[in-house]
């Protein structure tokens, strides 16, 4: 190894491939740590739009985001009827894509106490 | 100290070589690794920011939602019943809350008509939200009808447009006079459909809820806590299930990089073979072999984290809108607020570093300890 350490190495400085990757990752780097200065920026900048939320939240007394507004169970998730969604069979999800992806309420889904093996009288 | 960083600066040098005679090979792997982070770092980012500001947003919410149920349905409250809740100790303010859905044949949209409770709006006009400003094509002033349950069409002049930055809370809404919801939904004076209640001592809220359920047996107290948890929840669940379906493509990459990283292909035996024959030490060729998994997979990392930043907050998360949206036809435009957990973007630095980087190193030991006579054969 020594060998190729001291040998005379044809490349110049510029042409050294281990510079170009030197400062490609250098830059990426500095990107990546730009990215934690540029979200410090968005924030004190989305901070105005993000009170006028806030305050609308609290003057209409809001409840929900409106994140899905397909059907009145996934618009108002956290003020539907509990058995709205999931009307069909607790692990039956319905027919809207939302409700592939919001779980069905834990109770629905909550098994029996498993009584069997306590029993003293088989059935 | 020079002599060590000359010495690893000739080793990159010879391993972007290496690198470089299987271009094609070495670039797709870059590209997979690339897409795989970003797609990670982007689930990562887009959940985390958006189960803050829902939490932060929701903060504001009522205390306590009271409703009333009938026959296992939420049902209007009845005349009387907001003032029997003032006997219950702790309730500091309560106030019954007008609300409900329409859907709008025009552009077969669900609409969120409600009477705000500070704001008085005139007899004849409302205030709409900017998604469904934006769906019917609606500016103030403009004149727009709908037809009520009763069938009967009532026309309303827009008189404002709820900013478009608070989407994300406002998009459907409607905001009208008290008068004209119970006119057009036929709600007799003295019914509500819930009421809104807050508590002098946060302490409290869980007794007050308590009382509330003891006291009025048929109604459903929803808690404040209990819409935070809701959506907290909802978030963990659609993170998972976007890593699930991830975690194949994740399963299928992990199976190229192992078998890239790991399994040596006879022209690198070969290569082994011929730099320790002319004099290359075991540790020479395992920090070369490092050097290439270290360079891989940091740059991949450093792409892709890049691109999935940019992607969440600069480019509004374009690639998650058709999985979010379903079949909404109003969705709301919404920019999220950049908030970074440090220990989450550690702990994707080490997962999708690390492995690669160590998986390189076990084959080429294996094949370094080897003599260079058999290697090369």
């Amino acid at each position: 190894m020594s060998a190729i350490v001291c040998s005379t190495n044809p490349m110049t400085t510029s042409t050294r491939p281990s510079y170009f990757v030197i400062i490609v990752l250098t830059c990426a780097s500095a990107v990546f740590i730009a990215t934690f200065g540029d979200a410090l920026f968005l924030r004190s900048r989305r901070d105005a739009a993000l009170g006028q939320m806030r305050e609308m939240v609290t003057q209409l007394q809001l409840t929900d985001l409106c994140l899905f507004t397909e059907a009145r169970y996934t618009r108002h998730l956290s003020q539907a009827d509990l058995h709205s969604a999931f009307q069909d069979h607790p692990h039956g999800l319905e027919h809207f894509p939302t409700g592939s992806l919001v779980p069905p309420p834990a109770h629905l889904t909550a098994t029996h106490a498993r009584l069997d093996s306590q029993t003293a009288v088989p059935d | 100290m020079h002599a060590w960083i000359a010495k690893q600066q000739y080793l990159i040098d010879f391993t972007l070589s290496s690198l470089a005679r299987r271009k094609a090979k070495n670039f797709g792997l870059l590209l997979v690794y690339t897409l795989i982070v970003f797609l990670l770092a982007s689930v990562m980012l887009f959940t985390h920011a958006l189960r803050h500001e829902a939490a932060h947003l929701l903060e504001g919410a009522p205390e306590v939602v009271l409703q009333r149920m009938v026959a296992g349905r939420h049902d209007l409250i009845p005349p009387g019943y907001l003032e029997r809740l003032g006997r219950i100790r702790g309730v500091q303010h309560k106030e019954g809350r007008l609300w409900g859905y329409y859907y709008d044949p025009v552009v077969k949209a669900n609409y969120t008509f409600m009477v705000p409770g500070k704001e008085n709006i005139a007899t004849g006009t409302l205030v709409v939200g900017a998604g469904l400003a934006r769906a019917r094509g609606l500016a103030v002033g403009n004149v727009i009808s709908f037809r009520s349950y009763a069938g009967n069409l009532f026309p309303f002049s827009v008189a404002r447009i709820l900013p478009q930055d608070s989407e994300l809370v406002s998009a459907d809404l409607v905001l009208m006079s008290e008068g004209d919801f119970r006119r057009f939904f036929d709600i007799a004076p003295g019914y509500f459909t819930d009421i809104a209640l807050s508590v002098a001592n946060p302490l409290e809220v869980r007794n007050v809820a308590t009382k509330l359920a003891q006291q009025f047996p048929d109604s459903r107290p929803i808690l404040r806590e209990e819409i935070l948890r809701t959506y907290e929840s909802i978030f963990n669940w659609r993170e998972g299930i976007v890593l699930a379906l991830a975690s194949l493509a994740i399963l299928a990459f992990a199976i190229f990089a192992w078998e890239k990283a790991s399994g040596l292909s006879a022209e690198e035996k070969r290569e082994i073979g011929i730099l320790k024959a002319i004099g290359w030490e075991t540790g020479d060729v395992i920090k070369m072999k490092f050097w290439e998994g270290a360079l891989v997979s940091l740059a991949a990392f450093l792409i892709g984290y890049v691109a999935a930043y940019l992607h969440v907050f600069r480019f509004s998360s374009a690639l998650f809108t058709p999985v979010l949206k379903g079949w909404a036809v109003l969705y709301p435009r919404f920019e999220l607020t950049p908030v970074i957990d440090g220990f989450q973007v550690a702990t994707l630095f080490f997962f999708t570093v690390f492995p690669y980087a160590a998986a390189t190193l076990v084959p080429i030991w294996r094949a370094a300890i080897t003599d260079p006579d058999s290697v090369m054969r």
